[in-house]
């Protein structure tokens, strides 16, 4: 299964971007599309009105800290982001979101990526170019069965598939 | 010769059921206990499951514990409650324990934890557990649906970061400093998603509510899990929570003397003041006097971090014939209802109501913004609890400082940051 390319303007956050900044808890009650709407809305209020399908979230060092909230990745995938690229991330997001079909890709050259940046990345090679300046960053690409998962939409999907042939046990 | 291993390779290996295991494989482990709760639990898994068409694997195996949405106060989290019970009677799953505390608090209170087990947890405080030698860690909802139907999770073993705490805590001082200057060194990150483990003479003098609070806080390091190798005290907490004796195994869960870990972190105890974290990170962490003036308007006792019996009695300690200050107020939320009926018994309650405090149910409560106490724009409140990320207890302009029951309980009365000691005769 090829993952087709990804391609999107570029927001650009620091270090350490947290799971309540993501997903508030104080509208974690609400449906998704609610939560969505304030998600990172206390570091830059523009993104959830300003994101577009396919933009592309850039973050420092350890995005995703804090809780185990899936709605953290949930927010970013209602909004239409095409990909998280990030200098690390925090464990637990890091599996959410993957296993929610989020590509999330270490990228430790991110802090060069420019605000609004017009962006084209490829999930299989993991290459991240800049289509104004024609400029490459490599990310580190994801294994092939983990690129397949998000391909898929993430573990259910793949789950899905498992009990279809009975190999879940 | 076998190959020498760390507690956690030792708890991994067994989980993947194989001998040994080196740092950086990635292994398939048997589950030998999932715990959940109402907000990343039956609400989240449930849809997915029946997608699957699947059922719970092991009903045995699964503990589900309300302690975000309680007690209801909204159509939606009543809603939220109701559907949890209606699963977990339809699930099975006897080990359901509603609106009686904290999960990371109840989950060993009620004896489900014991060394050597390999736990998940749908909730990021889950290395908690590990503070009884169990290897325990949180995921997502459905990382945890995939739990519910295998059974099984894949993980990285891990390399083992050592915390080493050596001499004498001063009188004033807590498990809670020692965790803000540890996140003050490493960083929010410096975890690495490996497994810390904290040892030295400090941590074997320390009861097992404050061991729970130094592994509680390794999520806010960023590591897998938190561990403390057992011993007689794990037992005695264990054997008080009703496990039995011979399910209690603390020889065989210690680390071999010759594994190194990757990394050692010293720290000396006698030189550590009590600590505060200035908004919005826990890393963001300096001596209370640093911060001493900073006035309050709300503070808070709470959450599976900071308001457990020790903690409650910590308090109490600083409250004991003094007044909570005026324009302050001081809440305190139990981390479970036998910890209230245990404080109530002591007499700890009414020194914390004679002071002023108001109580507040048990529960995950204003630490994630989800229950009672949250705050206003601009406001500022100190707390017991693990995070002061921004916007986390309320309005994106309130600010949270993190400190421990000491330290809180002195903000209370004093209206602003002090250092805890001056009320400590």
């Amino acid at each position: 299964m090829t993952a087709p390319l990804i391609a999107g303007r570029a927001w650009v956050f620091g270090d350490n971007i947290d799971t309540d900044v993501l997903a508030p808890g104080l509208y974690m009650k609400s449906p998704i599309r609610e939560l969505a709407s304030h998600c990172l809305e206390s570091v830059d209020p523009r993104f959830a009105t300003g994101v577009r399908p396919g933009d592309i979230v850039v973050g420092g060092r350890n995005f995703g800290m804090g809780s185990s909230r899936e709605q953290a990745v949930m927010a970013l995938r209602e909004l239409g982001v095409g990909a998280v690229l990030a200098r690390s991330f925090a464990g637990i997001f890091y599996r959410n979101a993957l296993n929610l079909g989020l590509l999330a890709l270490v990228c430790p050259d991110a802090d060069k990526v420019a605000p609004q940046a017009s962006l084209r990345l490829d999930p299989a090679t993991a290459v991240l170019t800049d289509t104004s300046s024609g400029t490459s960053i490599a990310c580190e690409p994801l294994p092939p069965h983990l690129l397949a998962m998000v391909a898929d939409g993430g573990l259910l999907a793949h789950l899905e598939k498992k009990m279809k042939t009975g190999a879940h046990r | 010769m076998p190959q020498a291993m760390t507690l956690a390779e030792k708890l991994v290996a067994r989980a993947a059921g194989t001998e040994t295991v080196r740092s950086g494989e990635v292994v398939t482990c048997r589950v030998d206990l999932a715990m959940m709760h109402d907000s990343g639990g039956p609400r989240r898994v449930a849809p997915m499951l029946a997608t699957l068409g699947a059922k719970v694997w092991d009903p045995d195996r699964v503990v589900v514990i309300s302690d975000h949405y309680v007690p209801a106060v909204d159509a939606e989290s009543a809603g939220i409650l109701d559907l949890t019970r209606k699963w977990v009677k339809g699930a099975g799953v006897a080990r359901f324990h509603d609106m009686q505390g904290i999960c990371h608090v109840v989950l060993p209170e009620r004896g489900h934890l014991r060394p050597g087990l390999f736990v998940v947890g749908g909730d990021s405080h889950s290395p908690t557990g590990g503070a009884f030698g169990a290897y325990m860690f949180g995921v997502g909802a459905t990382e945890m649906c995939g739990v519910l139907v295998t059974g099984e999770i894949w993980l990285r073993v891990p390399e083992t970061i050592e915390i080493r705490w050596r001499g004498r805590l001063g009188p004033g001082v807590a498990a809670k400093d020692m965790i803000l200057a540890t996140c003050a060194r490493l960083g929010m990150d410096g975890g690495r998603y490996q497994a810390v483990q904290y040892t030295g003479d400090v941590i074997a003098s320390l009861p097992m509510q404050e061991r729970m609070t130094l592994c509680n806080m390794a999520a806010e390091l960023g590591a897998q899990a938190g561990l403390i190798a057992p011993d007689d005290v794990t037992k005695a907490y264990l054997l008080a929570a009703g496990v039995p004796e011979d399910a209690i195994d603390i020889a065989g869960w210690q680390g071999d003397a010759d594994a190194a870990p990757a990394e050692r972190h010293d720290f000396d105890a006698s030189a550590l003041p009590p600590m505060v974290a200035a908004p919005h990170s826990p890393a963001n962490s300096a001596p209370a006097a640093d911060h001493a003036g900073v006035a309050v308007d709300q503070a808070y006792i709470g959450a599976c971090t900071g308001a457990k019996l020790n903690d409650l009695r910590m308090a109490a300690s600083v409250l004991k014939g003094r007044r909570v200050a005026a324009g302050t107020r001081l809440l305190i939320a139990p981390a479970s209802t036998r910890i209230t009926a245990e404080a109530a018994a002591d007499g700890t309650l009414a020194t914390l109501t004679e002071a002023g405090a108001i109580l507040l149910a048990s529960g995950c409560g204003a630490c994630a913004g989800y229950g009672a106490g949250i705050l206003a724009e601009g406001e500022t409140c100190i707390a017991s609890t693990a995070r002061n990320f921004k916007g986390r207890m309320g309005a994106s302009s309130s600010k949270v400082y993190l400190g421990s029951p000491y330290t809180v309980a002195a903000a209370a009365i004093a209206g602003e940051i002090r250092d805890p000691r001056e009320f400590l005769a």
